[in-house]
């Protein structure tokens, strides 16, 4: 059953048309991802589904239920949260609180200390850091942070945008772990990527976004061998 | 001893200037807006008053009421004529909030006349303390200037609330993404700014009994630079520009030779501080995001 569902979704900014009607959906349990090139429309996508930017037209069917008109705050509530692309954690923030703000959805938060310590048990740098500035992190740190602050409010849905930015190889390794981990324990995920390798190797099902429309879809595994997507996605 | 004196004053002043600037920077930094208007919230704080002052004769009941009136006042002001505007050109929304500014002021002149009201709210003399000499409505003024701040910055550090408010000014997109409703919060800063703003009134009442339509006017622009050169968007930064300011005007208006100056030599500080550090003193360079 499609967990999330996306119909035809179109958006403009100003007479660029960004996305020009677009169609797939995320079943629950799954990891689907997004790959494209830079400006295709993947960021646009993500953020036009949680509703930072104005849908033209189409509709987002989350749950069954129509959240297209959704203001983005309260979809938190629904299950659905998301790690924005540059992370965009709270630099004057210490850790611990930017962590405390991903649970703000949640008003009488009885699990906040039990929750607190499964994000530092998953990224102990965090729990060494806890009362750091954020800003004072490295690019790796801040991205554990952004995806702990995402999981304080247990989100049945995890809508990740470009996770592996600016990360070395072997961080970029060690984060797309921890997806896969989250995951396992439940969580469904919707990764956008331009590491198209990576997010294939660890993907259910994948599509493919080239100037605002989905040109590719299918079985991720399947998606790594066929010969247009190694020419043009993975530099084969 | 005169130099004791004339810190207190310095303080007391500043601790009201501190009042209206914290109400400019509150709103700069989470609507991203300079609300010109805002000085003229005062004289509307002033004038309610006076009329509840009319009615019941008890200053705390005004001050109470003033503050109240303003923050519908200022939440009012912030439906109707910003929130539509948001995502506007800054230049529209400054405009406007000129336009409001005019609104208020012709308003309350229609509603009261143009020559000014007099209030006297309370007068309770001298305080001495050996050789030294100071009013009680300075001591008043600095005391409850000061325990509001420390309130606020209390509010601010370790509330839910108060670090929503952190999180939208930083990064509004964000903030919506935790679940904040950062309309909610915008709101909330109006009134919280609208508050102080009347309690600024209260204060001014305080030292000098006469109420004009324009009475805002002066202050608001100078707590705006007090603002400024603390670094906008920083509520420390308002509180130390404030009592900057305050210190510098006390201090000047003791010296006959610069007293006439006074304003002048304010404003000169602001274009000091701008072209040594144009961001304010405690203001952040904000860093570009990747």
């Amino acid at each position: 059953m499609a967990l999330l569902e996306v119909k035809d979704l179109e958006v403009n900014y100003g007479v660029i048309r960004a996305l020009k009607g677009i169609n797939f959906h995320v079943n629950k349990g799954e990891i689907v991802t997004l790959i494209g090139a830079n400006g295709a429309g993947k960021t646009t996508t993500m953020q036009s589904i949680i509703g930072l930017i104005p849908i033209k037209s189409g509709h987002v069917i989350y749950n069954d239920q129509d959240i297209t008109k959704t203001p983005c705050h309260k979809l938190v509530k629904l299950g659905m949260s998301q790690v924005p692309e540059g992370r965009r954690i709270f630099q004057e923030l210490t850790v611990y609180e930017n962590l405390m703000m991903g649970a703000y959805s949640i008003k009488k938060n009885v699990t906040f200390k039990d929750d607190i310590e499964m994000v530092y048990k998953r990224f102990p740098r965090l729990k060494e850091r806890k009362n750091q500035i954020a800003s004072t992190l490295s690019g790796g740190e801040q991205q554990m942070l952004a995806m702990g602050r995402a999981l304080m409010s247990h989100p049945d849905i995890l809508l990740l945008d470009e996770p592996s930015m600016g990360l070395s190889p072997l961080l970029v390794t060690e984060i797309f772990d921890i997806i896969q981990e989250i995951n396992k324990e439940g969580t469904t995920v919707l990764l956008v990527e331009q590491n198209a390798k990576k997010a294939l190797s660890i993907a259910d099902r994948a599509y493919v976004l080239e100037t605002g429309s989905i040109v590719l879809e299918g079985d991720a595994k399947e998606m790594m061998n066929n010969d247009d997507i190694k020419k043009a996605y993975l530099g084969e | 001893m005169e130099i004791l004196e004339t810190l207190i004053n310095g303080l007391s002043i500043g601790g009201t200037y501190a009042m209206i600037a914290l109400g400019y920077t509150m709103v700069y930094g989470i609507a991203k807006m300079l609300n010109f208007a805002h000085g003229d919230v005062i004289m509307v704080g002033g004038y309610t008053i006076y009329v509840v002052m009319a009615q019941t004769g008890y200053p705390l009941i005004g001050l109470a009421a003033a503050i109240l009136f303003c923050m519908i006042l200022g939440v009012t002001v912030e439906k109707l004529a910003y929130k539509p505007l948001r995502g506007a050109s800054p230049l529209a929304v400054l405009i406007t909030a000129i336009g409001v500014s005019y609104l208020l002021q012709s308003t309350a002149q229609m509603i009261f006349g143009s020559s000014p009201k007099m209030v006297t709210l309370l007068d309770l003399g001298n305080v001495k303390l050996g050789s030294l000499k100071i009013q009680w409505n300075v001591i008043i003024t600095l005391i409850a200037s000061f325990v509001i701040m420390l309130i606020l910055t209390l509010f601010v550090k370790y509330t839910r609330t108060g670090r929503a408010m952190v999180a939208v000014s930083e990064d509004k997109g964000a903030a919506q993404l935790m679940g904040i409703n950062s309309n909610a919060i915008i709101t909330l800063t109006f009134a919280i700014g609208s508050a102080l703003a009347a309690c600024a009134g209260f204060f001014m009442l305080m030292k000098s009994p006469s109420l004009s339509n324009t009475m805002g006017a002066m202050p608001g622009i100078k707590a705006f630079t007090a603002a400024v050169i603390g670094g906008i968007g920083s509520i420390p930064g308002a509180m130390l520009g404030g009592i900057l300011i305050g210190i510098v005007e006390a201090v000047s208006y003791k010296i006959t030779v610069i007293a006439p100056y006074t304003d002048a030599i304010e404003f000169l500080i602001l274009i000091i501080i701008l072209l040594v550090k144009p961001s304010g003193i405690l203001g952040k360079k904000r860093r570009e995001k990747v």
